[in-house]
Order: structure tokens, then sequence, then C-alpha cells
């Protein structure tokens, strides 16, 4: 049996004429061709769930707004990546985001390498008009070499993902809804008692100082997710 | 009819406070209150943290003098850990303590104190500030603000940054000197000798002037507190706390971080939020001391190094005991500065000064720690207790403004009653009783953990309470 030839999708993205590969996501088809897209929860190695939302695009003839790294292209589309509407809405995001929870970023472990603080700068946002929640929520330093902090998690989720599709110990997960979500290791047991492998994969996907590493404290503390990209090349080799 | 003077707020300080100034039915002085007006909190907020973020976090304190609570904070972090840092690490910090010193000795001197001293007390108050001294002295007015570029400039060489490093780490600091680094620092040392000569030669010029002032800027005989090295020298970063009487005698030696909680006191009063330091076994107020510039240098015996010690004999020539008027303390602040140009040159000079090996290693090996140092304005012990996983559970910071709190307020009290007069106070007076606190160089916002605006008000109060007159800068 031969094999199908690719189904080439030709689609419209702020006004350049674009062919991608069936089942391709927005996302990917605009890295592919250099048109940026911002995303936080997004990491190249793991899968996409659409939790942060800042890869929203406009498509021509529907009201809705579809995250980019979920949405697949489909013949004729015409994207929008960049209107004044998105502008908006992706500083509406970050601005809940800050307010959400507790981003100090003048004493926190990430200051300088931190992708929500370099995101806020790139959107240009300069205030944050919500009130802030200011919840008290842990931190739990129980582990030998790392530390959570819950008040500069984002929910992202790449810890959770990391842990489950490549490290292959589904340690971190979620509890909880909404507002009172929160990660968590094993079913809620301290980091440092839980069947934590100590592989550290979660920290250097963490895109804010939420999970970090003790020895790092102090001093400039960047994260290398670069492994992952590189991790799956090899595994796919074998 | 009693009256009360409020001065709020007192201007030129670090920090935010307020004088008043209770008068007795004559309109004779009855009492003075040095109020300091903010809380901040950083003791409460910080439980829960990880000790291992207390020196970045309470750094935050203050914008002059980061480096004190880095390094107390870091000492205190040490202690938990159970770890002695290397020595070119310790050597690293001492060099960033003594240049803050010299950095902020110079603000307080020039920026804050000279236009009362080289302009007068009665100068027109548009002109007393530092840009009225650099139209009429220039030669004064640069050689401050080079000085305190020397400090801040070290201070970034070593840390990256002038405020709010993030260099000093639990166990060390985060990155070794480098040699070219440390070229461009001793490259700067000829022009900062010139500028403290020129210092202490004008100073010593206009001493003399301010004979009244030195009578009464707090002036009277207290205990004094500082750090010492074991051979009697002056020590800003190590050592220990030695305590002696108005005479000079030995009260007592050899006070470590760890020991501090077990001898020193805090007692509050209702009209400041700034704690009253005392020794526990003297009780308070009787076991009230100051610390700082004035405290180092009647406690030791030499400085250690060659010009200093001869800045300090000429010092010591001012009284048979302990130097008791708190005018002194400028003269203190400049004798330290020429101690600290030459120590951060000797320190250089350290074979090992470049050495790689600068951090130490540790998890949580103790639930209690505490640290000090001598920051500028004098003693900062900071103390915590943590959890087992090392989160902060209690935390204590004793400051230097709170251990000169109530020879503050006496000394307010001292210089109202001798400016004062008849109920009523002119500008040149009020700018004197502010002046008193300007020698302490307090800094409020360290000593209440200060928020918002700053500067301090004087208001005058009846007896029966009502507001007769109000200062407002």
């Amino acid at each position: 049996m031969t094999e199908a030839p690719f189904d080439v999708k030709t689609l419209e993205i702020d006004g350049r004429e674009l062919s991608a590969r069936r089942g391709q996501t927005i996302l990917e088809v605009a890295r592919e061709n250099d048109i940026n897209i911002p995303t936080l929860c997004n990491m190249e190695g793991l899968s996409n769930v659409g939790a942060c939302r800042l890869c929203l695009v406009e498509i021509k003839g529907s009201n809705k707004l579809l995250p980019a790294c979920v949405a697949t292209v489909s013949e004729g589309m015409v994207v929008s990546t960049n209107t004044e509407r998105l502008q908006k809405h992706r500083r509406n995001i970050l601005e809940l985001l800050f307010a959400e929870r507790n981003h100090v970023c003048s004493v926190c472990v990430s200051n300088g390498h931190c992708e929500l603080q370099s995101m806020a700068q790139d959107q240009g946002l300069t205030h944050v008009r919500m009130p802030y929640r200011n919840p008290h929520l842990p931190v739990d330093a129980s582990h030998e070499r790392f530390t959570v902090d819950h008040n500069r998690c984002i929910l992202c989720t790449r810890c959770v993902r990391v842990c489950g599709e490549i490290e292959g110990a589904h340690v971190w997960d979620v509890m909880g809804r909404g507002i009172d979500s929160m990660v968590i290791t094993d079913l809620h047991e301290d980091w440092g008692k839980s069947t934590c492998t100590r592989c550290g994969k979660c920290v250097q996907v963490c895109p804010t100082g939420a999970l970090f590493d003790k020895s790092k404290i102090g001093s400039d503390h960047p994260k290398y997710p670069d492994f992952l990209p590189y991790l799956n090349l090899m595994r796919e080799a074998r | 009819m009693t009256q009360t003077i409020t001065i709020d707020p007192v201007t030129r300080l670090e920090g935010h406070g307020k004088i008043t100034i209770q008068l007795n039915a004559e309109g004779e002085v009855a009492d003075a209150h040095f109020h300091v007006t903010q809380v901040r909190g950083f003791e409460k907020f910080s439980e829960g943290r990880p000790f291992y973020e207390m020196p970045a976090l309470t750094a935050r304190i203050c914008g002059i003098c980061p480096v004190s609570h880095l390094l107390a904070s870091a000492k205190a972090c040490e202690a938990i850990m159970s770890v002695r840092i290397p020595h070119t690490a310790a050597q690293l910090r001492r060099m960033l303590n003594l240049a803050q010193m010299v950095q902020s000795h110079a603000l307080s001197f020039f920026h804050l104190s000279s236009p009362d001293l080289l302009l007068g007390m009665e100068s027109d108050p548009a002109q007393r500030h530092i840009f009225g001294v650099a139209a009429a002295r220039p030669d004064l007015g640069r050689a401050g603000i080079a000085l305190r570029r020397f400090g801040q400039h070290i201070i970034e060489l070593l840390g990256t940054k002038r405020i709010h490093t993030g260099w000093v780490i639990p166990g060390g600091v985060a990155e070794p000197l480098s040699a070219a680094k440390r070229d461009e620092m001793l490259a700067m040392m000829p022009e900062a000798y010139a500028n403290i000569g020129l210092a202490l030669a004008a100073y010593k010029q206009i001493a003399d002037k301010f004979q009244q002032e030195i009578s009464v800027f707090a002036n009277f005989p207290t205990n004094y507190l500082g750090l010492v090295n074991e051979d009697d020298s002056i020590e800003f970063t190590d050592g220990a706390l030695r305590l002696i009487d108005t005479k000079g005698n030995l009260i007592e030696d050899g006070i470590t971080a760890q020991r501090f909680p077990e001898v020193i006191g805090e007692a509050v009063e209702p009209y400041s939020y700034t704690k009253f330091v005392y020794y526990k076994p003297l009780g308070y107020p009787e076991g009230s001391y100051r610390v700082g510039p004035l405290a180092r240098l009647n406690i030791v015996k030499k400085m250690g190094t060659p010009k200093a010690d001869q800045e300090l004999a000429e010092f010591k020539q001012i009284a048979a005991g302990p130097v008791e008027s708190s005018f002194f303390y400028h003269h203190a602040r400049l004798v330290e500065v020429m101690y600290g140009i030459e120590k951060i040159e000797q320190i250089l000079a350290d074979p090992l000064i470049l050495d790689k090996h600068v951090r130490a290693t540790a998890g949580v090996n103790r639930l209690d720690g505490a640290g000090q140092i001598e920051a500028p304005r004098g003693t900062l012990n900071h103390h915590y207790r943590v959890d087992d996983n090392g989160k902060i559970t209690w935390a204590n910071l004793v400051v230097a403004t709170g251990h000169n709190n109530n020879a503050m307020n006496r000394g307010v009290l001292q210089a109202a009653k001798c400016y004062v007069r008849d109920g009523k106070f002119t500008e040149g007076a009020l700018n004197r009783v502010e002046a008193v606190i300007r020698t302490f160089d307090p800094c409020l916002s360290c000593s209440t953990h200060a928020y918002g605006q700053m500067p301090l008000q004087m208001t005058l109060l009846s007896a029966d309470g009502e507001v007769v007159d109000r200062l407002v800068r």
C-alpha cells in the first residue's frame, strides 16, 4: 500500500499566504514562518493544553478567539495574531495572572529570568488595574533539593506534563477547581515525602520562580528547558 | 498653661519621624519626644519564607544600607546552616561592608549634616542643603559626592549593582572577585584618600564654632556598645560585642550574636514605633546605651590602620574618658571613613582575595540562628527561628536606631531646653533640635520596618494637649 501524500492546507496568517500539513496547529505554522505568537504554558516537547490563553488568535468569519497552540489549521483559514483586540486581551490575562497570587519580582529567585516577567514587558504591561488578591499560599520546602512557592505559580501545568510525559513519574498533578486550583505532588503529600525521582525537570520547565533549586538562591537562576526537544529527539531515534 | 511644640516632619533623615516638645505653664520645656511614625512589619511577613531568602528580603528594608541587612541576615542563616564561610568570602564581605560604611557616612556627613556645619544652623533654609554646600565650598561638595561614589562603586563592582545586590548569600558570596575589578578598585584609592583628608581638615576647622551645640547635643554620660576584635581594634563584620560604662570601664565583653538575645532586651514606649533597646542586667532605661561611630570609637583602643590610628589618637584627646557629646558622631564618622578606605586597600592586598572558593553549602542544621554586624549607624542583629524544612517561624531584627532611641530622646530634650525659650521657637532653634537627631544618622525606615513619604514635623502642645504651633517642612 502506498503512503498517502501529505494533505497540504493553505492559509493566511497576518496577511501572509502560507502552507501547512494537515493536523498542524496554528502556532506551529506561525513559528515555522517566524511569526511570533506569545505563549506561557506551551513548551516544545510537551503536549499542549491551552491553559494560559495568551496565544489566542482571531479567525476571519468566527466570533470566537482560538488558542493557537491547540487549534489546527484548515483550508482557507485567515488568521490574525496581533490585533489591537488581541493585545488588549493578552494584557488583561497577564494582569489577572499578576493579581491572582503574590508575584514580587524584586525578591524572587527568578527575577531577570522569569517568563511571566519578560512576557509582561513584551506585551507593554505597565499597571495592574485589578486589586491584588494577596492570598495566603504555602511554600513547600520539604524537598532536599527543590522548593515550590505556590505564590508564584501560574498553573501553566508544565511541571505536571513534563513529570508525566517525559519523566514518566506523574508526581505532579492539579487539585481543586478554578481559582482554588493548586499543583500538588502525589496525593497532596509534602514534596520531600513524595515519590519524586529528584530529576529536576519540573524546575527547569517552570516559567516563573514557583519551582526553584535551593542551591541557586541568591544567585542568577536561569532555567534550562532546552533539554526537552533534545531528549525527545534521542528517544525517537532509539 | 502648658504647650507642646511639634516638629513634623523632621528633615534630612532617612525615614519618617516627628518631634514633640511639651511646655509647662511657665513656658519652659518640660519634656520632649522623638516619634518614629511608621510601621512596616518585615519580621511578620517573612514568616513562612525559606530562610535562605532572608538576606535578599530584609535587604529591601533600606536603600541606604541594604548591605548591613544582607550581611547580618546571611550570618544568621549561616548559624542555622552551622557553616563557616571560606576566608576569601569573609574578606570580600568585609570589604563590601566597609564600602557601604564609607558611602553611608559620606551621605550622612556631606549630604545631610554638612549644610548645618558649613553654612550654619541659622542659615537660609532654602539654601541649607548639599547644593548650597556645593555652591559655597565646591571642593567639599565634590569630595562628598566622590566619597559616596567610591563606596557605591565598590559595592557595584563586587555585587553587580549598587543597591540591593543579591551577591551575598547564605554560605558566602555568589561570585569571586576578578583581577580587573580589583585593579579598578585600587585605582580609586588616591582620590578617596585626598577627599577624606579634605573633609577631616574642614571639619576640624569648623568644629570649634559649635561649642554650644557640642554642650547640648545629647551631651551626657551613657554606656556604649559595639563590635571589637580580640586585639581591641575596631570591627564591622566579625568579632564580638563589647559594652562599656560611662567611664569607659568594661561591663560585658564577648557578646556573640547567639548570646545577644540573652543580654539585650527591647522596651516599648507608646509614642514611637521604634523599640528602646537596653542591656538586660541593668534594666530599662538604666541599661540604655549608644551605638554607632561615637560608641565604636569610645570602645576601641585602636583602629588597626595607620592613618585612622592617628586620627583616633586625636579623637581620644577630646575627653579623658568616653567622648560624650553626640556632636562628635560627625567627627567619628570621618575617622571611620578613613579607616574604611585604608582597610579596603589592605584587604585588596590579601594574596587570597581572588580565590575562587567563596561559598559553603549546607541545609538546616539548627533551628535557631542569629547574626550581627556593625551597620554604619551601629549594631544590627538578625535572629531567626526555622522549622525542619528551613521555613522562618519567627524573626527579630534589632537595629541601630533602636539602640540609640533612648539617647536620641534625651538628646532632643536637652537641646530643646537650651533652644526653646518662653514657649517660642525660631527656625534656627528647631533646626538645632533636628540636628541632634541627625548626629545619630538614624535610619527610621530600618528601625520600624517606614512606609510612604518620609520627612519630620514639629508640634508645640499646650499643657492641656492643644496644638499651639506646628512646623511642617
